[in-house]
This record gives C-alpha cells, structure tokens and sequence, in this order.
C-alpha cells in the first residue's frame, strides 16, 4: 500500500478513509507508476478552484483566499472566472431548484481531469434547508462529489483540510489506465 | 568584461570543422531554436513564480511555499497540469480560427523575445531595423487576441477582443513614438548599436528630461500593451470573467498565460535597453575604481537585475491600480499620452540638433 | 392627527373599514384601492410616500396582499390590506405605477400566492422557475417532490412577458410585453460570474460598450426560508435569520427577537440590550469592511480586498469568542443572548478601536484617493432621492442619496437612543457617495462602541421564557437598521405555536430593482461598479 506524502501534514491526520489507499493496493508497472506520481504530483499541487460561490460558504471561501488563511500557499492560488481553465468547483452554499441545470452546466463545461468539493451542509444534504421545497437536498444528486466538507459554515481551517483531502484523493489516481474507483464485488463487469 | 562573441564563435568553429557549411546553418539554427525555446520557457516560469510572490508581498500573505524550496517549483507543476489538461472541443466555433489564435499569441511573443539583446554578444536577431523589427512582431499579437475572442463565438470574448483591439492599437501609438524619441537621440534604430553607445552613460541620464518623459510614457503604454493591471480591460475578470480567453482550456489558455507574463519581461527588457542601457553596467565619470569593480560583474547580470526591477515596477502598477474604464484609458490615450510624446519627440529633436545632451 | 387620517381615509374611499391595532390598518375593496393609493401619495396630509412592505397572505377563504406604509416626511405610519376570495383566478390592482419598489415585490406575490396584479406591466414569476407547477406559499400548496422534480434543463429564456391590463371599457385583458427585441445584443451577466456577488443574474442588452437595459433574475438562491418558517415554532425561526444576509446576521436576529418579545410583552435587561447593540455594530463594520474588499476588487483593485480581510478577522475573532461562530452567530435569542460576553471582549473591542482608524486612512490611501478609482465612482449612477424612497433604497445606498432612513434614529431600538452618533448623509447620490456613507459609517460605529463598551450594565443576560412559546394573535411588525438597510419583520400570529406567516423584508430587493434604473446609458465597468456600491447580498433578496 502506498501512503501519499502532503508536505505539512502527517498522513495519520488523513485516517479517516482507507479506500483511496486501497485503488493502489496492486501496484503499478514501474515506468507507468513513476508517470503517474509525476503527473499526480503535478496535478494535485495545481488545484485552481472556480470563483463560484451562493451563499454564507462564498464568505468563508473568500477568507480562506485573503491573508491570514491564504490557500496560495498550496498551490490553490489562482481562482479562475471560467470553468473552462478551473480544476475544482467548489460548491459554497445551498443549490436550489432554479441554480441546479446552471451548475450542472457548469460542471460540463470544465475541462478533465475535474473535481468537486460539497462545502457545508446545505451542499451536502440541504442542511438547515432540508424541509424546503425549493432546495436540492444534497450536490451529489447533480454531480459526482470528491470531498464533503461539513459545518455551517465550515472554518476556513475545515476548507483546507478538505482541499489536502483532495490532494491526497488525486495522488492515488491513476492517469496511464487503470480505475479510478472500488470495485464492486457484486458486479457483473468482467 | 565577458562577451558571449566567443562561446558561439566556439561553437561555430567546432560544427564547422566537423559538417559542410550548409548543414551548420541548419544545425545552428536548430541549436539556436531549441536554446530559443528553453529560454523563452524559464523565463516564464521564473516570471510567474515572482509574480505570485510580489503579489503576495503586497498582500500581506505568504504565497506558494509547500512545493519545494519556498515554493519555487510551483510553477513547474502548474505546468505539469496545464500540459495534461483537457483542450476542450467547443461546438459552434470557428474551429480552425480558434486553434489558431494560441500560437500567433504565443509565435509573436517569442519573436519579439529573441530581439532582446540579453547580454554582450548575445543577441539572436541584431539587424539595422531591429527596434522596428521588435514592434512589428509584438504588434502580431493583438491579431490573435482578436481572433481568439471573435471565433470563440461567445459574446464575453468578443466584447474583450474588441477592448484589446481599440486598446492595443492606441497604445501602440504611445510606445512607437517613445521609441522613436530614443531613436532620435542614438541615431540608430539597431539594438545593438543603441546599446553600445549608452557606454557613456545611460540614455536616460543622457537625454535627461524628454528621455525621462519618454520612459515614462513607454512604461505607462507598455502596461497597456500587455493586458495588465490597471489595463487589464480584455480579461477584466469582474467584468467579462476571463475577457477573450475565456474559453479556451489546457495548454491553450497556458500560451495566452504564458505570453501574457512573457510580454511582461519584453517590455521590462526593452526599456532596459532603451532607457537604462540594456547589459551595460554602471559607470561614473571620473570613478575609474568604482567603474572597474562594475565591470567585473557580467553583462547578463546587469541585464536581468535592470529588467526586474522594471518587471516590479509593472507588477507594482497592477497590485496597486484598481482598473480603468474603456473610455478612461482611450482618454487617457488620446487626449493625454499622445500629445505630450508628440511634444516630447520634437523636444528631443530640439536637444539632439542643438547638442543639448550630455 | 389618527381621527383627521381615518376621516380623509372615509372621504376618499367610504366601504374601507378601519382598525386601529398597532398601526391604524385599512381593508380596501381591491376596486377602489389604486384610486386610494394614488391620494395616499399625493395628499398633501398624509404623503405616503415609502412602501416598507408588502405581504402576500393566503388566509384560508382569501388570498391578499398587506401593505405598510410611511411617510418620510411626517413620520407617521399606516397598514393597508385588500383581499380577493377567488382562488382561482385572483386578480389585484397594481401600485407598481405609484410606489415603484412595488414591482418586484408584485412579481414575488405573483409567484408565491398565484395573484395577479392588474396593469403590472411585468407578470413574471421573480424567483420561481416559469415551470413551477402550483403556488408554493398558499396552504394548500402540495410539497409532493414528484410534482416539482429537480430539473436540470435550462429554463427557456423569454423575450416576451405577460400582463393584464384593464381596458377603457373596463374589461381585463391579456396582453404581452416586450423587453428585449431580436436584434438587441443580449448578454447573461450571472449565475456565476465573478462580479455578481452570488448568485445574481442580469440579462444586459448592449450596444457597443454601453448598457442599454438590464433584466434581473432572481431566485437562483431562494431557499423558501418564509415558507419553512410556517411549519416552525418561533425559537427554530430564528436559526433561518442569520442565514439570510449572512454579512448581517445578527441585525436580522435581532429584529425577529424583537418582533416576537414585543409581541409576548417580554421586556429585557438592560444588560441585554447593551450586548446586542454593541454585537450589532461590531457586526455592521465587519460588513461594511467586506463592502469595502469586494467593491475594490469589482473595480479592479485587488491588494484592497486582502487589506479588508485581513482587519475583517479582527471583528471574527472577537465575535467567535463570545457567540461561537464567525460568519453566522446564533447569538440572540428569545429574551436575551445565548451566553454572557467573554471576558476578553471589552479589552478586545478597545484594542479594536484604537486599531482600526490607522487602517482607514490607509484604505483611503490607496483607494479612496486614487484618481482612477475617484473617476470610476464620481458622478456615475446618480439615484436621486426621490427614485431612493419610491424604489425602498434604504441604509447606505439611500443615505447616500440623502434620505435619512436610517431606522436607528427614526425608530431607536436598542440603546441607540442613548448613544450619540450622527447619520451620515451625501446628497450627490452616486457611486462614490454610496461609498463614502458607507466609509463614514464604520467611523460612527466605532464612536458608538467607544460609549458603550464601558459601561456595560450588570444584570442577566436573558430573561427565562416558558418553554413553549405561542403569540397572542395578531399582527406585528419590527424592523432595525441592518448592514444594507431596514430590514423588517412581519408575523401574522393565529395564537399558535407556529407563526401564520413571517415575511422578512428584505434591503436587497429594493437595491436589486434600481439596477436597471442607474446602469442603463452607463458602460459594462459602470454596472459592476453600481452593483458594487449597491452592495446587496443575494441569499438575502432571494430568501
């Protein structure tokens, strides 16, 4: 098993969640593993997250750019108005019915390798809007979610966390072939 | 003081002796190319690395410090990405315009790069019209931005090309005839030759007040010319989200990140060269000591130290200035910029017929 | 001076029957009422000249629309209601002619309430979708997911709107109205767009550089916090009120905690009163500095907005000591505050009012007097005081056009009665007036601060309410000063637990509505800057 190296952060502060070690069990042919660690090097140090935002998470989002948080430092640094050049979208704030079609677009319209991260609750499951008719009860019923980042809103702290999470989830991926997810042992394939 | 003359004459007499001559044209051209290249590419990401780090000086944050030595491979992996990343297919766009437009960006920047005299010896294109030369290529650019923003067939684009077209056309008014003032006064429009005679002192102790106007100017609509802060209107980010790149996906928008930073160093450099006597160092009438511990220093040294602080002093304008309005910076153009270099050009005139210089 | 109102009243239209409650309320046959709207205005006695507030209302065998006057220049305050008991087809005269902040309020009943208001010329749904099937707000609106599934088709934009018009003859009639035309270049500026501030989304006909009209769609982020509040008892409520303009979270927690203890006759300590004031204007300067970051950043100035974080985490942290949170506070509650103030906090906010006034002279140097930035904000996006009060601009943005609205003078709460503090007022009403007031402003905050801190009283930090909290019925209205301005609360109590209705009105949505009004014959840059210096949180207009 191949433990990824975050620089700053003990990989026993990740332990939480064992299935991302787990796509690497097998290992990899030298030469193709090598790449990819060069590739995912790359990529997971260079996560430029989409200037989107609809609520109170927006807010917090922003102090995490501004000085005394200062997300630059892990490379999340250039926040970029078009989906098109962004890796991550994070999604800050509560999607209701009318924002769900837009925000699916705007998830089609960035470019792969892309990620998503639901930040707060009412990304995650609707948070204190549950009850409401006009609310998507939960991001992941529009879009494949990376990281859930809980709290209402979560600390800037808790943001970071969740983009090392994601770092961590993009240094055990693998670009030259091969799944990116579990397999599930009662499926059919193969 | 070391001149670069002879490590490429070297290098001639060696592939001389081993090929006939045509193959080492080629072969010269080849190795100049590739040198061309790599050069082009460091000086990118060195550019973007200080970039992020001024930025965050003034800004009061730290900026990229978790890979590598204070951050400096940053950029590599920025690069790493930028490389492997989706180009995204666009329905509904002039495909082959589209494609286009990237390289002409990027293909005017590096030809305008390879003008730049870097060093004593080290220059790629040095000919009798190479300030001229220089101009003509950078200018190449705003076709590109043009078509970038025309076959996007999206209307932020379109709105940000047509800013880049009334904006880059105009400045390039201002920056043609700065240089023109310099030339005035050097008698040559050759890089080289302007270079050698600020031996004696730079151009701008030289020319004293129309040279300082004249740089100042030249610093004013270079800003301009490359789309930075406070004249970043085509890819006002809060106003048309990224302006004629917006989309554009992977290493295509890379070209247009890349030449935007790029742009940034060859107006730094020229002004170098104009202004502060490119790779010359500094010499004191009178202080044969201080002059000759000044020459111990290389060319390549002086050059690049001249250079970033121009580079700062540009970055400075962007992290300081919040942004003009279309009809402020054609103002500002029109009304203002022009007609003081048209005054400052005859004042030139005036200074070098009557031997007012130094 | 009530007798002489309900006499003029009786003379203009003699069927209105007239209560007197907390406001002197008037229930007008929906026949007469615009002809009573219009002398309301124009009477020289009564000069009704700002709608606070307009409710729609479902009341079982009716459906209606409350409205709440007053008068900005004789202060006093009046509650008109009209009512319509055809539930199929409910139609209602327009007052978008006479108060212009009716429009978008008429399109929101439209929406929730399915009324339709007769010579509106814009008869949109403003947050809904087009396609939304039934009228979520009436009671016997089905919540049954399967009827309004998440869609995620883009919603057809129309150039087109309906409206119904009275003809000559008296007869209604459907009509259509046209606001973009074919050739027109139409641009979306929003859902998500750097500039925005949210979730906004404004159609913008150009020509050249130069906006011609802006459309604004709203509801990207409507949350249906009011309806949700109907099936909540009054302490949940006030959980929904902090996530509403979250940059004021505590002004609007304060105004519902109000409502409701004036409704129950709960008097609080003193003590109270001095922490929630003081809470409130930490919370307005820590608004206002984010006012300042993002408005920078809208123009262009980047180094700006990290300059006004970076004191902005000065307000968090000291709020994060005392309440626990640092964006949303859950701090008042029923009665009193959740906990006593932290110890440190005195020491903090002194050491805060000496830090902050340095960092203002530097914001001024290197914004406020920057000549680009003078130039962008001068002169741009003039709302004249009069289009201030018809439109509802209230807070900053209307004082800025010198309206003196603010509601910590007109109507103290708190002990902003017995602070001293002056209300800022620019009468040039643009951009950089906008700015300025709200620049001035944190000053003022920190002069209230500066009385308050120390002489916090002893006392209880709440009162003890019973645990079940019912209203006595009826209806109440509390509004305070909030970071964008006066932000109301309306309860229509049945006696329950629950609250029949709670409206919040919002300052965002007047603010969103004069858009259109100071962007058009201004360039693409001068519409972010006007938006800017509108300053509206989306969460907020949407609700």
């Amino acid at each position: 098993m191949k433990e990824p190296k975050i620089k700053s952060m003990k990989y026993e502060d990740f332990k939480d969640n064992e299935y991302l070690e787990q796509l690497r069990a097998n290992g990899t042919d030298i030469i193709v593993g090598n790449l990819d660690d060069l590739i995912n090097w790359g990529r997971s140090n260079s996560v430029w997250p989409l200037t989107f935002a609809t609520s109170c998470c927006g807010i917090e989002f922003m102090a995490v750019g501004a000085a005394r948080y200062d997300f630059a430092r892990f490379g999340f640094e250039v926040t970029r108005a078009s989906p098109r050049q962004a890796d991550v979208i994070i999604v800050a704030g509560t999607i209701v019915h009318k924002m769900a079609p837009v925000l699916k677009r705007l998830y089609d319209q960035m470019a792969d390798p892309k990620y998503v991260i639901a930040m707060g609750g009412c990304a995650i499951s609707g948070g204190p809007f549950k009850k409401s008719y006009h609310v998507v009860k939960g991001v992941n019923q529009i879009l494949p979610v990376d990281v859930y980042i809980p709290g209402c809103p979560p600390r800037p702290e808790s943001l970071l966390y969740g983009m090392l999470q994601l770092q961590r989830k993009i240094k055990m991926e693998k670009f030259l072939g091969g799944r990116n997810r579990q397999e599930d042992p009662n499926s059919n394939e193969e | 003081m070391f001149d670069f003359k002879v490590v490429t004459d070297w290098i001639d007499e060696l592939l001389r002796s081993w090929l006939p001559a045509s193959l080492v044209n080629i072969t010269e051209c080849v190795l100049i190319g590739i040198c061309l290249l790599v050069a082009y590419a460091l000086f990118a990401l060195a550019l973007i690395y200080a970039e992020r780090k001024v930025c965050a000086a003034f800004q009061c944050r730290l900026g990229p410090n978790r890979v590598g030595p204070f951050g400096t491979v940053q950029v590599v992996c920025d690069m790493i990405k930028m490389l492997i990343k989706e180009i995204i297919e666009i329905k509904h766009v002039d495909r082959y315009l589209f494609n286009l437009a990237p390289y002409i960006v990027i293909i005017s920047s590096l030809l305008a790069f390879s003008c730049i005299p870097f060093a004593k010896g080290l220059e790629i294109l040095d000919f009798n019209v190479g300030i001229f030369f220089l101009i003509a290529a950078s200018s190449i650019g705003i076709v590109g931005i043009l078509l970038a923003g025309w076959a996007s067939n999206n209307k932020f684009s379109l709105i940000g090309a047509m800013r880049s077209g009334a904006q880059m056309i105009s400045y390039e008014l201002s920056i043609g005839l700065s240089i023109l003032t310099i030339v005035v006064l050097s008698g040559s429009m050759q890089l080289s030759t302007i270079v050698e005679s600020q031996a004696d002192g730079w151009f701008i102790f030289k020319g004293h007040i129309p040279a300082f106007v004249a740089f100042v100017v030249y610093l004013i609509a270079g800003t301009a010319e490359t789309n930075r802060g406070p004249f970043d209107l085509p890819e006002a980010e809060s106003e048309l989200t990224a302006g004629y790149h917006t989309e554009y996906s992977g290493m295509h928008f890379g070209f247009f990140y890349v030449a935007e930073f790029v742009n940034m160093f060859i107006v730094a450099a020229v002004a170098t060269t104009l202004f502060w006597g490119g790779w010359m160092p500094l010499h004191i009438p009178g202080w044969e000591s201080f002059n000759a511990i000044m020459d111990y220093i290389p060319s390549l040294i002086w050059f690049l130290a001249k250079s970033a602080v121009m580079v700062f002093i540009i970055m400075w304008f962007k992290w300081t200035f919040p942004r003009l309005r279309i009809d402020q910076l054609l103002r500002l153009e029109w009304k203002y910029l022009l007609p003081i270099n048209l005054c400052n050009l005859l004042l030139m005139v005036v200074v070098v017929a009557f031997d007012l210089h130094f | 001076m009530t007798r002489a109102m309900k006499e003029k009243i009786l003379s203009i239209v003699p069927d209105a029957t007239i209560e007197e409650k907390a406001f002197l309320t008037v229930s007008v046959p929906p026949i007469s009422f615009h002809n009573l709207a219009v002398r309301l205005k124009n009477d020289k006695d009564l000069q009704f000249d700002y709608l606070v507030c307009m409710t729609g209302m479902d009341w079982g065998e009716t459906l209606g629309v409350i409205y709440h006057l007053r008068s900005t220049t004789l202060k006093h305050e009046i509650v008109l209601r009209q009512e319509t008991a055809d539930r199929e087809n409910p139609e209602l005269p327009s007052v978008s002619d006479v108060w212009a902040t009716a429009n978008f309020n008429e399109r929101e009943v439209f929406g929730f309430f399915g009324i339709r208001f007769i010579n509106h010329p814009d008869m949109r749904r403003l947050f809904l979708r087009n396609d939304w099937v039934g009228y979520p707000f009436r009671k016997d609106y089905n919540t049954d997911p399967e009827i309004n599934p998440v869609r995620l088709e883009s919603e057809v934009n129309e150039d087109i709107v309906p409206t119904v018009e009275l003809t000559e003859s008296g007869e209604l009639e459907e009509k259509v109205h046209t606001i973009f035309e074919d050739d027109e270049y139409v641009v979306n500026i929003g859902p998500q767009h750097p500039a925005t501030h949210g979730v906004l989304r404004f159609r913008v006909s150009l020509e050249g550089e130069i906006v011609k009209k802006v459309d604004v769609n709203c509801g990207y982020i409507h949350r249906g916090i009011e309806k949700m509040c109907e099936s909540l008892t009054y302490p949940q409520t006030l959980a929904l009120t902090d996530r509403l303009d979250y940059l004021s979270a505590h002004m609007n927690r304060h105004a519902l905690c109000m409502c409701i203890e004036e409704a129950m006759g709960i008097e609080v300590p003193e003590r109270v009163k001095y922490i929630r004031t003081i809470m409130d204007e930490l919370t307005r300067i820590s608004s206002h500095i984010l006012f300042y970051s993002t408005f920078c950043m809208d123009l262009g100035g980047l180094t700006a907005f990290l300059y006004g974080f970076r004191d902005r985490e000065k307000i968090l942290d000291m709020l994060e000591e005392t309440c626990g949170g640092r964006l949303i506070q859950n701090y008042n509650c029923i009665g009193g505050v959740m906990a006593d103030i932290h110890p440190n906090l005195v020491k903090r906010i002194k050491d805060f009012i000496k830090y902050l006034p340095p960092m203002l002279k530097e914001y001024h140097g290197l914004f406020t007097g920057n000549i680009i930035a003078q130039q962008r904000m001068k002169h741009i996006g003039i709302l004249s005081r009069e289009d201030a009060i018809s439109y509802g601009v209230t807070g900053p943005s209307g004082r800025g056009s010198g309206w003196a609205c603010d509601v910590r003078k007109i109507h103290p709460y708190g002990v902003y009665d017995k602070v001293d503090f002056n209300e800022v007022l620019y009468t040039e009403g643009d951009t950089f007036s906008r700015y300025m007031v709200r620049m001035d402003e944190i000053v003022e905050s920190l002069h209230i601060l500066e009385q308050l801190v120390d002489n916090i009283p002893a006392g209880d930090y709440a009162v003890k309410t019973k645990p079940i909290i019912k209203l006595p019925e009826g209806q109440y209205f509390k509004s305070v000063e909030a970071a964008r301005g006066e932000f109301g609360v309306f309860i229509e109590s049945h006696g329950d637990k629950y609250p029949y209705r709670l409206k919040f009105r919002s300052p965002g949505l007047p603010l969103v509505s004069v858009v259109d009004l100071l962007a058009s014959h201004n360039k693409i840059a001068d519409l972010i800057a006007i938006g800017g210096s509108l300053d509206y949180v989306v969460p907020d207009i949407d609700r």
